[in-house]
């Protein structure tokens, strides 16, 4: 073992060896990591203070893609349905996967049945998925407005195309959400709802008292995890969504913006200021469910 | 409260419970079944108001349409491949750092976990121009090696494995180091096989992930005989705008080789995400 005193303590054969043998087995992924993620973190970060000349040529330019960045309506129009797509989704998202969860944490027959229908969505490529909500939306000919009897454009009008992205996005979580506080709900001992039962405590009082601060745990991790993934979102809102469709800026994510800018205008000096600015809009908001935390979840057990 | 009452605000409970569960259920299955109803309905069909449940007339035009004009055969290849790769990559190099991290003492140790945190943390878009651009410079774009690149290593696999390896008692280890195993021996022929519940949940996380994946492999292999099922997807849709029948089509045939993987192995693909969710 290493001597805090003296730094260059000699060590023993085995122990020499016993570092050799970690050395070389996290050498690959560390290699790994530095090529495919360290040094392009550092090259994203360099080209959102450049030009992109074409080619993957970068000419210096100084906060010039930032300030193009903060004055373009655009920019901000994405922020906000960034922001706005959380709100609509995260909150129902979660409320409903707890939901979900509760019935199927109930004693009933087929319970694994559901589990699997629930999950369904989680192994389909979001991209497939979204063709099929795109049907069912369709203004003209979906299912969605015969049912209702309504003629709303869900797909191409600004008011609605927000929601409809919102739906699919709560739709295909859910699943997953609910199977991972699920996992929280068995681990709560039944011995604490029997007492309840004998101290005359109703279901509700139970829930409140017992279940929700018990699986607070699990549940600030689906919350961070789904909020995460909502900054991020691109495949559905792209999938749903053609840049030829009229109502894209009322739905176009950061991630959607950046990809247009990066890819498709070949702007990746620009495209790079996109990215660098949605890690930090993730970085503050998980930086407030950390500090939010506090005073609710339990982690006395 | 006596006996009977309670009975019957159990029964109601009950009751409740499976029509809330069957009411979510239709929800979860009806967007599939109308695809697949929609993928064997004709046009002209298809756009009936009101709108037909059954076909009248059922037909299998869609899918030779479809398959004319996407080569399935090869987004089939190279989503399998891409997936083989990065799962064993994925679980290889994991499997070996996550050890190294658990178990061994090394200088260094510290520093190096650090970056496998920071990159967990990190959303893998900031890393994509650059790796983009690498690809290039290689001249791979358009390879299966392209769609498995940002994969080679996994972050989040090691920080999971790591933990697997964490959970194995020391002791362990120690003897087989005492029945003359090396190091690596005592990785492979005894850690590794303990940690295959763990291996098994990051088998389905990777192909999951990778299966899903939109923007890398439409952003990497432009040529449609190198896409993989959804950036072929998202091809299909340029191409027919408003022939739902034949997007339903492409659909039902993109997702179905994982969908019976999933009736095959529901308890694994369920275990394995809430393991590695649950971190």
């Amino acid at each position: 073992m290493s001597n805090p005193k003296s730094g260059t303590i000699k060590l023993s054969a085995a122990a020499k060896r016993e570092q050799n043998w970690g050395w070389l087995m996290v050498a690959p992924t560390i290699i790994g990591l530095v090529v495919l993620n360290v040094w392009p973190f550092i090259q994203t970060l360099y080209a959102s203070f450049c030009e992109h000349l074409g080619f993957g040529h970068y000419r210096f330019l100084g906060i010039g893609n930032y300030t193009t960045m903060f004055k373009s309506p655009e920019f901000w129009k994405a922020t906000w349905n960034t922001i706005y797509f959380c709100i609509l989704t995260v909150p129902v998202g979660i409320f409903l996967s707890l939901l979900v969860a509760i019935l199927l944490n109930a004693k009933v027959k087929g319970k694994s049945f559901f589990r699997s229908v629930f999950f369904l969505p989680m192994v389909c490529a979001p991209a497939a998925i979204t063709m099929v909500w795109r049907w069912i939306f369709n203004g003209d000919y979906g299912i969605l407005n015969q049912m209702m009897g309504t003629s709303i454009n869900w797909v191409t009008d600004s008011k609605f195309v927000m929601i409809a992205c919102a739906v699919v996005a709560v739709w295909s979580a859910v699943g997953y959400d609910a199977v991972l506080l699920l996992s929280g709900l068995q681990n709560i001992s039944k011995s604490y709802y029997e007492a309840a039962e004998i101290d005359g405590a109703g279901k509700i009082t139970q829930f409140f008292h017992i279940t929700l601060p018990m699986v607070s745990p699990t549940l600030f991790v689906v919350l961070i995890m789904r909020l995460m993934a909502s900054m991020k979102v691109y495949d559905l809102i792209y999938m749903m969504v053609e840049d030829t469709n009229p109502a894209l800026t009322s739905v176009q994510s950061l991630m959607y913006l950046f990809y247009r800018e990066s890819f498709v205008a070949s702007n990746r000096g620009y495209g790079s200021a996109i990215v660098i600015w949605t890690v930090f809009l993730i970085g503050i908001v998980t930086v407030i469910q950390f500090v939010g935390q506090k005073k609710w979840v339990n982690y006395e057990v | 409260m006596n006996k009977s009452s309670m009975g019957q605000s159990k029964k109601i409970v009950t009751t409740v419970t499976y029509a809330a569960l069957i009411l979510g259920s239709i929800v979860m299955i009806f967007p599939f079944l109308w695809m697949i109803l929609t993928s064997s309905k004709t046009v002209p069909e298809s756009m009936q108001v009101p709108p037909t449940i059954f076909p009248a007339q059922a037909t299998t035009e869609n899918f030779t349409k479809v398959m004319a004009s996407l080569p399935f055969v090869n987004l089939y290849l190279n989503t399998g491949l891409m997936i083989l790769f990065r799962v064993v990559c994925a679980v290889a190099f994991s499997s070996m750092a996550g050890y190294a991290f658990a178990k061994l003492q090394f200088k260094g140790k510290n520093l190096l976990f650090s970056i496998v945190l920071i990159q967990m943390m990190l959303p893998s878009q900031i890393f994509i121009i650059p790796q983009y651009q690498m690809v290039a410079k290689l001249g791979a774009a358009n390879t299966i090696f392209a769609l498995v690149f940002p994969g080679l290593v996994s972050a989040f696999g090691t920080f999971f494995l790591r933990q697997a390896y964490l959970g194995i008692p020391n002791e362990i280890g120690e003897a087989a180091y005492l029945d003359g195993c090396n190091q690596w021996q005592s990785f492979t022929k005894v850690m590794f096989p303990l940690t295959s519940s763990s291996v098994a949940a990051l088998t389905v996380f990777t192909a999951v992930f990778a299966y899903g994946d939109l923007m890398w492999p439409q952003v990497v292999n432009s040529d449609v005989k190198m896409m993989t099922l959804s950036a072929g997807l998202a091809n299909l849709r340029g191409q027919f705008t408003t022939n739902f029948p034949v997007m339903m089509a492409g659909s039902l045939l993109a997702m179905l080789p994982m969908v019976i993987l999933y009736l095959f192995f529901q308890r694994q693909f369920i275990e394995g995400v809430a393991m590695t969710g649950g971190k």
